[in-house]
């Protein structure tokens, strides 16, 4: 009530501009990850990946993937 | 005060079909209300188009009597007339057209980079709504389940199959993504009075963007068939009650995640930390 809310979430992609936004969340998860790789575990620039997959991505496929990459047999190009 | 507008948006029914209605529900959306005046647009040339047919048929058949004409007329050709009932025609569906390609494309367009994200996930015979905005983790989404309310439970004047008992919260005149997926089967997500359907289907993320323009409470129902319970899911919930001043007033600013009191009572949400089935 006493600040200023600003409602942000992910931002519409020119990449995914139609309705299937399953690649559009997949790309977000693995921009993540690929930037964690690349630039270490504490990041700004990374963080905000995630914020984008968590909002595209739902609960149980993030579980799944997790799961996936932690066994090693997550397909797709971490 | 705030408690008495809940309780009088809770029970007042809104926005939902009326017993024998044959029109569209009101409109919140600018999508619905596209799709409406379109609809009146196009029911302007069918009744032309029906009463000049029905003229012209029920005249031949009234002077088709064997006492009053007896003697038929022959045409078979007519230049005239032919090209007339080619031209004609031709030109009535371009006048359908212009206003339905205009809405149809103006419908996919998304100008304005949305606000907020939810995500409505069908389930045999509920729905999940996963508010994952603020999280911090990927543990943290503000999750609920929302489930038809059976008969035997419902209050005075709530309404048979459309109330449930999570409603989904969503701020008014904001432009929303929501994303619809399923978890089983196919289902779809329709609330008829924002003009928004979409199928979800599983392993696929169906993007739709909306902006309610008034405050309310919405009733939609499943509209893919999803097995034995399937006329007793709600599509979107019912997508409750969207407030727009409350709804910012009260979610805490960047807090990790939007654990507010009212979103939380709106919600009724269980277990709004994370935990889900």
């Amino acid at each position: 009530m006493a600040d200023e809310i600003e409602l942000k979430t992910a931002p519409a992609d020119f990449r995914f501009p139609t309705t299937n936004q399953t690649r559009h969340c997949f790309t977000r998860y693995i921009e993540f990850h690929r930037c964690l790789a690349a630039k270490g575990e504490e990041s700004n620039e990374c963080e905000r990946f995630a914020k984008y997959y968590r909002s595209l991505c739902p609960g149980e496929w993030i579980e799944r993937w997790n799961e996936q990459r932690e066994n090693g047999t997550f397909p797709g190009p971490l | 005060m705030i408690v008495l507008e809940w309780l009088f948006l809770t029970i007042a029914p809104c926005d939902a079909a009326e017993p024998w209605q044959l029109g569209s529900q009101d409109a919140a959306s600018p999508m619905m209300q596209g799709i409406m005046d379109l609809h009146h647009d196009i029911f302007f040339f069918l009744i032309l188009i029906l009463v000049f047919v029905l003229r012209i048929l029920v005249r031949a058949l009234w002077h088709f009597h064997y006492q009053k004409n007896p003697i038929p007329q022959r045409i078979v050709h007519g230049t005239t007339i032919e090209i007339l009932r080619t031209i004609f025609p031709s030109i009535i569906p371009m006048f359908i057209a212009i206003p339905s390609f205009a809405l149809l494309y103006s419908m996919d367009e998304v100008v304005v980079d949305p606000a907020i994200t939810i995500k409505a996930i069908g389930h045999q015979w509920y729905r999940t709504y996963e508010y994952s905005d603020y999280n911090s983790s990927d543990e943290e989404s503000l999750t609920f389940d929302s489930y038809t309310i059976p008969e035997d439970d419902l209050e005075l004047g709530q309404s048979r199959l459309l109330e449930v008992d999570n409603r989904v919260v969503v701020p008014a005149k904001t432009h929303l993504r929501i994303i619809v997926t399923s978890a089983d089967v196919p289902h779809s997500w329709a609330v008829p009075s924002s003009g928004v359907k979409c199928d979800a289907v599983p392993g696929r993320l169906n993007q739709i963007s909306i902006s309610v323009q008034r405050e309310g409470v919405y009733y939609g129902q499943c509209s893919e068939i999803c097995g034995t319970n399937h006329a007793f899911t709600r599509a979107p919930g019912n997508i409750g009650r969207l407030l727009s001043p409350l709804w910012l007033s009260r979610t805490t600013p960047g807090a990790s995640h939007p654990r507010s009191k009212l979103l939380q009572r709106a919600a009724g949400a269980v277990g709004s930390q994370g935990a889900r089935q």
